[in-house]
Protein backbone atom coordinates (compact mmCIF):
# COMPACT_ATOMS: atom_id res chain seq x y z
CA UNK A 1 0.00 0.00 0.00
CA UNK A 2 1.54 3.43 -1.20
CA UNK A 3 1.40 6.61 0.97
CA UNK A 4 -2.05 8.09 -0.24
CA UNK A 5 -0.87 11.44 0.76
CA UNK A 6 1.59 12.88 -1.19
CA UNK A 7 3.01 16.39 0.63
CA UNK A 8 4.35 18.87 -2.48
CA UNK A 9 7.40 20.50 -2.31
CA UNK A 10 8.50 22.77 -4.98
CA UNK A 11 11.45 24.04 -2.73
CA UNK A 12 14.23 21.71 -3.97
CA UNK A 13 12.84 22.32 -7.62
CA UNK A 14 12.09 26.34 -7.21
CA UNK A 15 16.00 27.18 -6.21
CA UNK A 16 17.07 25.48 -9.75
CA UNK A 17 15.12 28.84 -11.39
CA UNK A 18 17.95 29.83 -13.62
CA UNK A 19 17.90 26.59 -15.13
CA UNK A 20 14.23 26.74 -16.02
CA UNK A 21 15.17 30.34 -16.86
CA UNK A 22 17.58 28.96 -19.66
CA UNK A 23 15.27 26.43 -20.99
CA UNK A 24 12.45 28.78 -21.16
CA UNK A 25 14.73 31.03 -23.63
CA UNK A 26 15.80 27.85 -25.76
CA UNK A 27 12.31 27.39 -26.14
CA UNK A 28 12.09 31.26 -27.42
CA UNK A 29 14.97 30.32 -29.13
CA UNK A 30 13.12 27.70 -30.82
CA UNK A 31 9.98 29.25 -31.38
CA UNK A 32 10.74 32.72 -32.93
CA UNK A 33 12.70 31.36 -35.66
CA UNK A 34 10.81 28.52 -36.67
CA UNK A 35 7.47 30.27 -36.58
CA UNK A 36 8.91 33.21 -38.63
CA UNK A 37 10.53 30.99 -41.10
CA UNK A 38 7.33 28.34 -41.33
CA UNK A 39 5.06 31.31 -42.31
CA UNK A 40 7.30 32.82 -44.95
CA UNK A 41 8.10 29.22 -46.22
CA UNK A 42 4.47 27.99 -45.96
CA UNK A 43 3.32 31.08 -47.77
CA UNK A 44 5.48 30.57 -50.59
CA UNK A 45 4.44 26.82 -50.51
CA UNK A 46 0.70 28.10 -50.51
CA UNK A 47 1.62 30.40 -53.40
CA UNK A 48 3.05 27.31 -55.32
CA UNK A 49 0.18 25.04 -54.31
CA UNK A 50 -2.54 27.43 -55.89
CA UNK A 51 -0.11 27.96 -59.25
CA UNK A 52 -1.19 26.66 -62.74
CA UNK A 53 2.03 24.78 -63.18
CA UNK A 54 1.15 21.40 -62.34
CA UNK A 55 4.63 19.84 -61.11
CA UNK A 56 4.91 22.74 -58.94
CA UNK A 57 1.21 22.65 -57.37
CA UNK A 58 1.86 18.91 -56.92
CA UNK A 59 5.20 18.92 -55.61
CA UNK A 60 4.02 21.36 -52.70
CA UNK A 61 0.56 19.71 -52.18
CA UNK A 62 2.87 16.15 -51.75
CA UNK A 63 5.22 18.15 -49.29
CA UNK A 64 1.86 19.10 -47.35
CA UNK A 65 0.04 16.04 -47.21
CA UNK A 66 3.49 13.82 -46.05
CA UNK A 67 4.55 16.55 -43.45
CA UNK A 68 0.72 16.95 -42.08
CA UNK A 69 0.52 12.62 -41.97
CA UNK A 70 3.48 11.76 -39.85
CA UNK A 71 4.36 12.42 -36.37
CA UNK A 72 7.04 14.96 -35.70
CA UNK A 73 8.95 13.19 -33.63
CA UNK A 74 9.42 10.90 -36.44
CA UNK A 75 10.32 14.06 -38.58
CA UNK A 76 12.77 14.93 -35.74
CA UNK A 77 14.50 11.72 -35.49
CA UNK A 78 14.64 11.39 -39.14
CA UNK A 79 16.36 14.69 -39.42
CA UNK A 80 19.00 14.13 -36.58
CA UNK A 81 19.83 10.30 -36.77
CA UNK A 82 19.08 10.00 -40.01
CA UNK A 83 21.25 12.97 -41.71
CA UNK A 84 24.29 11.75 -39.61
CA UNK A 85 23.89 7.96 -40.65
CA UNK A 86 24.00 9.58 -43.90
CA UNK A 87 27.28 11.29 -42.87
CA UNK A 88 25.76 14.94 -42.90
CA UNK A 89 26.00 16.01 -38.94
CA UNK A 90 23.55 18.46 -37.86
CA UNK A 91 23.77 19.96 -34.76
CA UNK A 92 21.14 18.69 -32.04
CA UNK A 93 19.68 22.26 -32.30
CA UNK A 94 19.97 22.88 -35.62
CA UNK A 95 18.01 19.65 -36.39
CA UNK A 96 15.21 20.84 -34.07
CA UNK A 97 14.73 24.10 -35.55
CA UNK A 98 15.02 22.83 -39.09
CA UNK A 99 12.65 20.06 -38.46
CA UNK A 100 10.11 22.30 -36.60
CA UNK A 101 9.99 24.65 -39.68
CA UNK A 102 9.25 21.87 -41.80
CA UNK A 103 6.54 20.98 -39.69
CA UNK A 104 5.31 24.41 -39.26
CA UNK A 105 5.58 25.18 -42.64
CA UNK A 106 3.09 22.42 -44.18
CA UNK A 107 0.34 23.45 -41.96
CA UNK A 108 0.88 26.90 -41.82
CA UNK A 109 0.38 26.79 -46.40
CA UNK A 110 -2.62 24.66 -45.31
CA UNK A 111 -4.00 27.55 -43.59
CA UNK A 112 -2.28 30.42 -46.08
CA UNK A 113 -4.32 28.47 -48.62
CA UNK A 114 -7.52 28.24 -46.63
CA UNK A 115 -7.12 31.83 -46.61
CA UNK A 116 -5.74 32.68 -50.27
CA UNK A 117 -9.09 30.92 -51.45
CA UNK A 118 -11.79 33.11 -49.69
CA UNK A 119 -10.34 36.02 -51.09
CA UNK A 120 -12.93 36.96 -54.15
CA UNK A 121 -11.90 36.99 -57.62
CA UNK A 122 -14.11 40.53 -58.57
CA UNK A 123 -11.47 41.87 -55.89
CA UNK A 124 -8.48 40.83 -57.75
CA UNK A 125 -10.43 41.92 -60.57
CA UNK A 126 -10.75 45.54 -59.11
CA UNK A 127 -6.89 45.78 -58.30
CA UNK A 128 -6.22 44.74 -62.04
CA UNK A 129 -8.95 47.01 -63.31
CA UNK A 130 -6.91 49.74 -61.01
CA UNK A 131 -4.01 49.27 -62.62
CA UNK A 132 -1.82 47.22 -60.03
CA UNK A 133 0.52 45.58 -60.96
CA UNK A 134 0.77 41.93 -59.95
CA UNK A 135 3.01 41.92 -57.52
CA UNK A 136 0.86 44.43 -55.67
CA UNK A 137 -2.32 42.81 -56.30
CA UNK A 138 -0.06 39.69 -54.62
CA UNK A 139 0.72 41.46 -51.99
CA UNK A 140 -2.34 44.26 -50.77
CA UNK A 141 -5.22 42.45 -52.45
CA UNK A 142 -4.10 38.68 -51.58
CA UNK A 143 -1.72 37.60 -49.22
CA UNK A 144 -2.43 40.41 -46.40
CA UNK A 145 -6.33 40.75 -46.17
CA UNK A 146 -6.25 35.93 -46.82
CA UNK A 147 -3.72 36.54 -43.52
CA UNK A 148 -5.77 38.77 -41.68
CA UNK A 149 -8.66 36.21 -42.39
CA UNK A 150 -6.92 33.12 -41.27
CA UNK A 151 -5.30 35.61 -38.22
CA UNK A 152 -6.77 33.38 -35.32
CA UNK A 153 -6.29 30.14 -36.97
CA UNK A 154 -2.28 31.01 -37.81
CA UNK A 155 -1.72 32.60 -33.84
CA UNK A 156 -3.34 28.50 -32.70
CA UNK A 157 -0.99 26.89 -34.97
CA UNK A 158 1.82 29.08 -33.82
CA UNK A 159 1.42 28.21 -30.51
CA UNK A 160 1.03 24.89 -31.05
CA UNK A 161 4.33 25.16 -32.41
CA UNK A 162 5.77 25.97 -29.15
CA UNK A 163 4.16 23.58 -27.33
CA UNK A 164 5.48 20.93 -30.12
CA UNK A 165 8.72 22.25 -29.56
CA UNK A 166 8.88 20.43 -25.93
CA UNK A 167 9.46 17.22 -28.34
CA UNK A 168 12.85 18.31 -29.36
CA UNK A 169 14.04 17.49 -25.98
CA UNK A 170 14.33 13.93 -27.38
CA UNK A 171 17.33 14.46 -29.14
CA UNK A 172 19.04 16.33 -25.99
CA UNK A 173 17.93 20.06 -27.05
CA UNK A 174 17.92 22.12 -23.37
CA UNK A 175 14.71 23.52 -23.80
CA UNK A 176 12.42 23.59 -20.76
CA UNK A 177 11.32 20.01 -20.48
CA UNK A 178 14.44 19.01 -20.74
CA UNK A 179 15.80 21.13 -18.24
CA UNK A 180 12.39 19.33 -16.24
CA UNK A 181 14.01 15.94 -16.55
CA UNK A 182 17.32 17.22 -15.01
CA UNK A 183 15.94 18.99 -12.34
CA UNK A 184 13.75 16.12 -11.23
CA UNK A 185 16.91 13.14 -11.49
CA UNK A 186 18.74 15.82 -9.54
CA UNK A 187 15.88 16.66 -6.74
CA UNK A 188 13.72 13.33 -6.98
CA UNK A 189 10.93 15.45 -7.49
CA UNK A 190 9.30 14.77 -10.80
CA UNK A 191 6.22 15.33 -10.27
CA UNK A 192 6.75 19.25 -9.06
CA UNK A 193 9.41 19.72 -11.90
CA UNK A 194 6.25 18.89 -14.63
CA UNK A 195 4.04 20.52 -12.71
CA UNK A 196 6.36 24.01 -12.96
CA UNK A 197 7.34 23.41 -16.86
CA UNK A 198 3.41 23.52 -17.36
CA UNK A 199 2.62 26.34 -15.36
CA UNK A 200 5.97 28.06 -17.26
CA UNK A 201 4.47 26.66 -20.69
CA UNK A 202 1.09 28.16 -19.91
CA UNK A 203 2.60 31.46 -19.61
CA UNK A 204 4.70 30.95 -22.32
CA UNK A 205 1.61 30.72 -24.59
CA UNK A 206 -0.33 33.33 -23.06
CA UNK A 207 2.89 35.89 -23.83
CA UNK A 208 2.48 34.23 -27.08
CA UNK A 209 -0.90 34.57 -27.93
CA UNK A 210 -0.60 38.68 -26.43
CA UNK A 211 2.46 38.49 -28.72
CA UNK A 212 0.83 38.11 -32.00
CA UNK A 213 -1.81 39.59 -31.04
CA UNK A 214 -0.34 42.66 -30.95
CA UNK A 215 1.69 42.15 -34.33
CA UNK A 216 -1.91 41.62 -36.23
CA UNK A 217 -3.30 45.12 -34.29
CA UNK A 218 -0.27 46.77 -36.15
CA UNK A 219 -0.26 45.05 -39.44
CA UNK A 220 -3.86 44.99 -39.85
CA UNK A 221 -4.69 48.75 -38.67
CA UNK A 222 -7.03 48.36 -41.11
CA UNK A 223 -9.53 46.12 -39.47
CA UNK A 224 -9.18 48.28 -36.24
CA UNK A 225 -10.38 50.98 -37.80
CA UNK A 226 -13.26 48.99 -39.48
CA UNK A 227 -13.76 47.73 -36.21
CA UNK A 228 -13.74 51.46 -34.66
CA UNK A 229 -16.48 52.43 -37.06
CA UNK A 230 -18.89 49.77 -36.45
CA UNK B 1 29.45 -6.49 -37.71
CA UNK B 2 26.72 -8.63 -35.80
CA UNK B 3 24.12 -6.97 -37.93
CA UNK B 4 22.70 -8.70 -40.50
CA UNK B 5 20.35 -5.78 -41.74
CA UNK B 6 16.31 -5.43 -41.83
CA UNK B 7 15.00 -8.13 -42.27
CA UNK B 8 11.86 -9.67 -41.93
CA UNK B 9 11.04 -10.29 -38.46
CA UNK B 10 12.02 -6.60 -38.10
CA UNK B 11 9.23 -5.73 -40.10
CA UNK B 12 6.90 -8.19 -38.20
CA UNK B 13 8.13 -6.31 -34.66
CA UNK B 14 7.28 -2.77 -36.55
CA UNK B 15 3.66 -3.91 -37.75
CA UNK B 16 3.60 -5.12 -34.01
CA UNK B 17 4.27 -2.04 -32.86
CA UNK B 18 1.72 -0.11 -35.25
CA UNK B 19 -0.99 -2.24 -33.77
CA UNK B 20 -0.24 -0.83 -30.63
CA UNK B 21 -0.37 2.28 -32.19
CA UNK B 22 -3.84 1.97 -33.90
CA UNK B 23 -4.65 0.38 -29.85
CA UNK B 24 -4.14 3.44 -27.93
CA UNK B 25 -5.26 5.91 -30.62
CA UNK B 26 -8.59 4.02 -30.26
CA UNK B 27 -8.53 4.31 -26.42
CA UNK B 28 -7.76 7.66 -26.88
CA UNK B 29 -10.56 8.27 -28.84
CA UNK B 30 -13.26 6.41 -27.43
CA UNK B 31 -12.07 7.35 -23.83
CA UNK B 32 -11.48 11.52 -24.96
CA UNK B 33 -14.49 11.18 -26.82
CA UNK B 34 -16.68 10.54 -24.31
CA UNK B 35 -14.63 13.11 -22.10
CA UNK B 36 -14.92 15.82 -24.48
CA UNK B 37 -18.49 15.21 -25.15
CA UNK B 38 -18.95 15.96 -21.00
CA UNK B 39 -16.38 18.89 -21.64
CA UNK B 40 -18.33 20.36 -24.70
CA UNK B 41 -21.98 20.51 -22.93
CA UNK B 42 -20.30 21.92 -19.67
CA UNK B 43 -18.65 24.75 -21.87
CA UNK B 44 -22.38 25.50 -22.82
CA UNK B 45 -23.58 24.86 -19.80
CA UNK B 46 -26.52 27.64 -18.44
CA UNK B 47 -24.57 27.39 -15.32
CA UNK B 48 -21.65 29.67 -15.13
CA UNK B 49 -19.33 28.42 -12.57
CA UNK B 50 -19.59 25.07 -14.89
CA UNK B 51 -18.59 27.32 -18.09
CA UNK B 52 -15.95 29.04 -16.33
CA UNK B 53 -14.40 25.34 -14.87
CA UNK B 54 -14.71 23.67 -18.45
CA UNK B 55 -13.13 27.10 -20.05
CA UNK B 56 -10.23 26.74 -17.71
CA UNK B 57 -9.54 23.24 -17.88
CA UNK B 58 -9.48 23.38 -21.80
CA UNK B 59 -7.22 26.69 -21.45
CA UNK B 60 -4.99 24.82 -19.13
CA UNK B 61 -4.69 21.58 -21.12
CA UNK B 62 -4.05 23.22 -24.65
CA UNK B 63 -1.96 25.72 -23.19
CA UNK B 64 1.09 22.65 -21.86
CA UNK B 65 2.73 20.24 -24.23
CA UNK B 66 1.12 16.97 -24.59
CA UNK B 67 4.82 15.17 -23.24
CA UNK B 68 4.19 17.42 -20.52
CA UNK B 69 1.02 15.70 -19.43
CA UNK B 70 2.56 12.70 -20.35
CA UNK B 71 5.60 13.22 -17.59
CA UNK B 72 2.90 14.40 -14.92
CA UNK B 73 0.58 11.74 -15.75
CA UNK B 74 3.57 9.14 -15.54
CA UNK B 75 5.40 10.66 -12.54
CA UNK B 76 2.67 11.94 -10.88
CA UNK B 77 0.08 9.15 -10.36
CA UNK B 78 3.53 6.57 -9.69
CA UNK B 79 4.12 8.36 -6.16
CA UNK B 80 0.88 8.08 -5.57
CA UNK B 81 1.43 4.81 -5.19
CA UNK B 82 0.30 3.35 -8.11
CA UNK B 83 3.09 1.73 -10.41
CA UNK B 84 1.86 2.75 -14.09
CA UNK B 85 2.90 0.94 -17.29
CA UNK B 86 3.59 3.05 -20.33
CA UNK B 87 0.30 2.40 -21.63
CA UNK B 88 -1.95 3.22 -18.88
CA UNK B 89 -0.02 6.76 -18.36
CA UNK B 90 -0.21 7.29 -21.98
CA UNK B 91 -3.67 6.79 -22.01
CA UNK B 92 -4.76 8.44 -19.40
CA UNK B 93 -2.77 11.58 -21.01
CA UNK B 94 -4.13 10.91 -24.37
CA UNK B 95 -7.51 10.60 -22.77
CA UNK B 96 -7.03 14.17 -21.19
CA UNK B 97 -5.76 15.93 -24.27
CA UNK B 98 -7.98 14.81 -26.43
CA UNK B 99 -10.87 15.26 -24.28
CA UNK B 100 -9.65 19.23 -24.10
CA UNK B 101 -9.28 19.39 -28.05
CA UNK B 102 -12.46 17.15 -29.28
CA UNK B 103 -14.71 19.52 -26.58
CA UNK B 104 -13.50 22.55 -28.12
CA UNK B 105 -14.42 21.40 -31.57
CA UNK B 106 -18.09 19.62 -30.51
CA UNK B 107 -18.49 23.03 -28.79
CA UNK B 108 -18.09 25.09 -31.79
CA UNK B 109 -20.05 22.57 -34.15
CA UNK B 110 -22.81 22.64 -31.37
CA UNK B 111 -22.66 26.72 -31.13
CA UNK B 112 -22.82 26.65 -35.21
CA UNK B 113 -26.36 24.97 -35.06
CA UNK B 114 -28.32 28.53 -36.15
CA UNK B 115 -29.77 29.76 -32.93
CA UNK B 116 -33.66 30.02 -34.29
CA UNK B 117 -33.51 26.13 -33.95
CA UNK B 118 -33.24 26.61 -30.24
CA UNK B 119 -35.82 29.05 -30.05
CA UNK B 120 -38.39 26.77 -32.50
CA UNK B 121 -37.76 23.86 -30.34
CA UNK B 122 -37.99 25.98 -27.24
CA UNK B 123 -41.66 27.10 -28.63
CA UNK B 124 -42.59 23.65 -28.84
CA UNK B 125 -42.05 23.29 -25.17
CA UNK B 126 -39.32 20.58 -25.57
CA UNK B 127 -37.11 20.84 -22.21
CA UNK B 128 -33.57 21.43 -22.68
CA UNK B 129 -32.61 17.91 -22.59
CA UNK B 130 -35.29 17.22 -25.45
CA UNK B 131 -34.12 20.58 -27.39
CA UNK B 132 -30.03 19.32 -27.20
CA UNK B 133 -30.67 15.48 -27.70
CA UNK B 134 -33.38 15.66 -30.64
CA UNK B 135 -33.19 18.76 -32.64
CA UNK B 136 -29.55 20.63 -31.78
CA UNK B 137 -26.95 17.38 -31.67
CA UNK B 138 -28.87 15.66 -34.74
CA UNK B 139 -27.22 18.80 -36.93
CA UNK B 140 -24.47 19.57 -34.95
CA UNK B 141 -23.23 16.21 -35.52
CA UNK B 142 -23.01 16.62 -39.51
CA UNK B 143 -21.18 19.75 -38.76
CA UNK B 144 -19.10 18.03 -36.56
CA UNK B 145 -18.04 14.75 -38.77
CA UNK B 146 -15.22 16.28 -40.90
CA UNK B 147 -13.07 18.00 -37.85
CA UNK B 148 -13.06 14.76 -35.54
CA UNK B 149 -11.96 12.37 -38.38
CA UNK B 150 -9.75 15.19 -39.24
CA UNK B 151 -8.30 14.99 -35.57
CA UNK B 152 -8.19 11.92 -35.59
CA UNK B 153 -5.09 11.96 -37.37
CA UNK B 154 -3.24 14.34 -34.60
CA UNK B 155 -4.32 11.72 -32.42
CA UNK B 156 -2.76 8.60 -34.19
CA UNK B 157 0.57 11.01 -34.32
CA UNK B 158 0.63 12.05 -30.67
CA UNK B 159 1.02 8.37 -29.48
CA UNK B 160 4.44 8.39 -30.90
CA UNK B 161 5.25 10.06 -27.94
CA UNK B 162 4.00 7.15 -25.49
CA UNK B 163 7.78 5.70 -26.76
CA UNK B 164 9.09 8.56 -24.51
CA UNK B 165 8.20 6.62 -21.69
CA UNK B 166 8.86 3.06 -22.84
CA UNK B 167 5.73 1.92 -24.47
CA UNK B 168 6.29 -0.37 -26.95
CA UNK B 169 4.67 1.02 -30.16
CA UNK B 170 5.35 1.92 -33.61
CA UNK B 171 8.24 4.30 -32.63
CA UNK B 172 9.62 2.57 -29.82
CA UNK B 173 9.67 -1.10 -31.96
CA UNK B 174 11.37 0.96 -34.40
CA UNK B 175 14.12 2.57 -31.87
CA UNK B 176 14.58 -1.16 -30.37
CA UNK B 177 15.26 -2.37 -33.80
CA UNK B 178 17.57 0.48 -34.64
CA UNK B 179 19.68 -0.31 -31.40
CA UNK B 180 20.76 -3.75 -32.89
CA UNK B 181 20.92 -3.10 -36.53
CA UNK B 182 21.92 0.64 -36.62
CA UNK B 183 20.49 1.96 -39.88
CA UNK B 184 18.24 4.79 -38.79
CA UNK B 185 17.45 6.14 -42.34
CA UNK B 186 15.82 3.24 -43.69
CA UNK B 187 13.56 2.64 -39.97
CA UNK B 188 12.53 6.24 -39.29
CA UNK B 189 11.66 6.16 -43.05
CA UNK B 190 10.08 2.99 -42.95
CA UNK B 191 7.94 4.36 -39.53
CA UNK B 192 6.92 7.59 -41.15
CA UNK B 193 5.53 5.72 -44.34
CA UNK B 194 3.66 2.99 -41.77
CA UNK B 195 2.00 6.64 -40.28
CA UNK B 196 1.24 8.04 -43.22
CA UNK B 197 -0.80 4.56 -44.34
CA UNK B 198 -2.55 5.23 -41.22
CA UNK B 199 -3.07 8.66 -41.23
CA UNK B 200 -3.50 9.63 -45.18
CA UNK B 201 -6.60 8.09 -45.59
CA UNK B 202 -8.00 9.56 -42.12
CA UNK B 203 -7.01 12.99 -43.96
CA UNK B 204 -8.62 12.37 -47.54
CA UNK B 205 -11.74 11.21 -45.27
CA UNK B 206 -12.43 14.07 -43.40
CA UNK B 207 -11.80 16.40 -46.81
CA UNK B 208 -14.44 14.35 -48.48
CA UNK B 209 -16.52 14.52 -45.57
CA UNK B 210 -16.16 18.01 -45.48
CA UNK B 211 -17.02 18.88 -49.36
CA UNK B 212 -20.35 17.00 -49.19
CA UNK B 213 -20.90 19.02 -45.81
CA UNK B 214 -20.22 22.06 -48.07
CA UNK B 215 -22.12 21.26 -50.78
CA UNK B 216 -25.18 20.37 -48.51
CA UNK B 217 -24.65 23.77 -47.04
CA UNK B 218 -24.53 26.00 -49.70
CA UNK B 219 -28.16 28.13 -49.90
CA UNK B 220 -29.96 26.26 -51.85
CA UNK B 221 -32.13 27.99 -54.57
CA UNK B 222 -35.81 29.65 -53.19
CA UNK B 223 -38.48 27.64 -55.15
Amino acid sequence: MGRMIYEFDFSSVLAEWPQFLDGAWLTIQLSFPATVLGLCIGTLCAIGRRSSVRPLSRACGFYVEIIRNTPLLVQIFLVFFGLASLGWHVSAFGAALVSLVINVAAYTCEIMRAGMDSIHDGQIEAAECLGLTKAQVYWHVILLPAMENVYPALTSQFVLLMLASSITSQISVEELTAVASHVQSDTFRPFEAYILVAVAYLALSLLMRIGIWAFGQIVFARRRKIKVMG
Amino acid sequence: MISSGFNINHLYFLLNGALWTLCLSLIAFIGGGVAGGVVALCRISPVAPIRWLAYVYVQIIQGTPLLVLLFVSYFGLSIAGLTLSGLVAASISMVIYVSAYLGEIWRGCIQSVARTQWEAAECLALTRAQRLRLVILPQAVRIATPPTVGFMVQIVKNTSLASIVGFVELVRAGQLINNSIFQPFLIYLLIAGIYFAMCYPLSAWSRKLEGRLQYKMRPQPNT
